[in-house]
């Protein structure tokens, strides 16, 4: 089974100068390479900052584009993973694992799989 | 002992959806309320277990014994502040619980269980009522139910937890990491298999006991373990106090099974030093370091008690063999004796009995002390190839503390960041970064 695991926290701590700088924090080095490690890896990235959101509606045949995320919140999704994993337990188990986990939240989705066409 | 309040709040959340609407008790009542209050947190503490016990004894329906229990303890919350505490709390609950499980059976189970096993049922629990100072206690029988085969093993010790203590299901889930919901799921179906297998609540003959009581101190111990191991926080302590009180009772009810006393002894031997265990900031304190002063002597004198009492009366199991090397850690420690040895000689029984990785592992540390880090990393190469190894923590922590005394740096910076990856406790992850630095400028 495949899960996503979004990263979701203060937008002013998860872009804190230290972390912009390195490109990566220490503990999430870490977690990527357990997560490669271990065969779980099937994707993730590191998000910029919603200031670089453009939220785009279509109403009425008209398109309309704004600035910023979808929603306005203080936490925000900041990343995401996409894993392998046996069940939603050994999911839990790694976002548990994950740097978020301790100061913001990381929200666990199983893909809803796509059938092959008949 | 835990915290009685606690165990009321919880038995107060377990009745809240089921109760019709708040108490209703004026000012002058306030004592009173309090009073009803202390009884059913006494009853919580002490009677829940035996009560579901009892009522499940004979129809197998721990879901139902439970509901039917739920139900007369909301109606006693409802009365008592009213007309008083009765004088035997625990038979007034079972007679109100014994009419609505006999009106729950009459409406489901009739054809299936007739009228005559009905009617035995009824009787049992009128004699009980009667005499309650000697209502048997089947706990020991439902914990043995809950503990069997039929059940998966993940599920046993929060189905112990559960009927034995009256835990929420969603306190349990919190323990265990599991989303609230899906624990109740899997908690009711663990019910519903009890149930539909028709697992008898007894005591397994003779032949069956050793394996049978092997799985109820493997779920109690799993449950203490969860309690010490993953979390710090309010959650894993009581968690691991409940786990003690079980083995107690264990203990207290098969007095002569050695294995029973060496796991709580092992409880007890982890338990004392629970204080020394971490800094104030949360960061782990290995044995080494512990300051002794901290330990909790009263606890380490019962373990040290029962695993003496357990190694005279039986076979050496398991249990005793992980409670014979914590008390040789302890006197190492404390009286500064050289106890390696006999720690290596007991973790050699210990692997050719479990023939455990974890236990493989933890050996390797015994032998790095011994005979050093290159003896210690040629025991521990096997482990490389366990798929159970890969995603384990204290593996990479261990395998990156061997490389580093031997003095190979690009190995233990590889398998010290693989632990810190592998770790959800920011408190571990920080004290390994310290280690990786120290790594890289030493």
């Amino acid at each position: 089974m495949q899960y996503v695991l979004l990263i979701m926290g203060d937008e002013t701590r998860m872009n804190a100068p230290e972390v912009a700088d390195t490109g990566m924090s220490p503990d999430y080095h870490a977690y990527n390479q357990a997560l490669v490690k271990a065969g779980a890896m099937r994707g993730g990235e590191r998000l910029r900052p919603t200031s670089a959101a453009s939220t785009v509606k279509v109403r009425d045949g008209k398109a309309v584009v704004l600035d910023g995320p979808y929603a306005e919140s203080q936490e925000q999704l900041g990343r995401y993973y996409l894993i392998e994993a046996a069940s939603l337990d050994e999911a839990i188990s790694w976002a548990i694992k994950c740097p978020a986990a301790a100061d913001g939240a990381v929200e666990v989705r199983p893909l809803w799989p796509t059938r092959p066409a008949a | 002992m835990a915290d009685p309040t606690r165990c009321l709040n919880r038995l107060l959340v377990r009745l809240a959806p089921r109760r019709a609407g708040p108490l209703a008790i004026d000012r002058e009542a306030r004592m009173t309320e309090q009073d009803v209050h202390r009884v059913a947190e006494r009853l919580a503490r002490e009677s829940y277990g035996r009560l579901v016990a009892f009522l499940a004894a004979r129809t197998r329906d721990v879901a139902g014994a439970e509901d039917a229990l739920a139900e007369a303890f909301a109606t006693a919350l409802r009365l008592w502040p009213v007309d008083g505490v009765p004088e035997n709390p625990d038979a007034w609950l079972l007679t109100v619980a014994r009419r609505r499980q006999t009106d729950a059976l009459r409406r489901h189970q009739t054809r299936r269980a007739g009228e005559a096993h009905l009617q035995l049922i009824a009787d049992e629990i009128e004699a009980a009522t009667k005499h309650p100072d000697d209502i048997p206690d089947r706990r020991l029988a439902l914990m043995f139910a809950c503990a069997h085969p039929v059940v998966e093993r993940g599920m046993r010790a929060p189905l112990i937890l559960q009927t034995i203590l009256g835990l929420s299901a969603a306190d349990i889930a919190a323990a265990f990491l599991i989303p609230p919901a899906t624990m109740g799921q899997r908690l009711v179906r663990a019910k519903t298999r009890l149930r539909q297998a028709g697992i008898a609540f007894a005591l397994p003959e003779r032949e069956d006991l050793p394996e049978r009581l092997a799985a109820v101190l493997d779920a109690i111990y799993a449950a203490y373990a969860k309690g010490w191991v993953e979390i710090g926080e309010a959650a894993g302590h009581s968690l691991a106090e409940e786990a003690i009180w079980l083995g107690r009772m264990v203990v207290a009810l098969l007095p002569a099974e050695p294995e029973a006393k060496g796991m709580l002894a092992l409880m007890l031997y982890a338990q004392a030093r629970s204080s020394a265990r971490r800094t104030p900031s949360g960061a782990k304190v290995p044995l080494e370091a512990q300051d002794t002063s901290l330990w909790d002597d009263t606890q380490i004198d019962q373990a040290e008690a029962l695993l003496h009492d357990a190694n005279q009366a039986g076979p050496t199991g398991r249990y005793q063999l992980e409670a014979a090397i914590q008390s040789a850690h302890i006197a190492r420690r404390r009286r500064s004796l050289d106890t390696w040895p006999a720690i290596l000689a007991l973790y050699d029984h210990l692997l050719a009995l479990t023939n455990s990785p974890v236990v493989a592992l933890n050996r390797t540390i015994c032998l790095a002390e011994l005979h050093g880090p290159a003896a210690a990393l040629a025991a521990i190469e096997p482990l490389a190839s366990d798929p159970r190894m890969q995603g384990y923590q204290p593996y990479w922590a261990t395998l990156g503390h061997l490389h580093a005394l031997a003095g190979n740096p690009l190995e233990a910076h590889e398998a010290l960041t693989l632990a810190i990856g592998l770790s959800g406790d920011p408190a571990v992850r920080s004290q390994r970064r310290e280690k990786l630095l120290a790594l890289q400028h030493g």
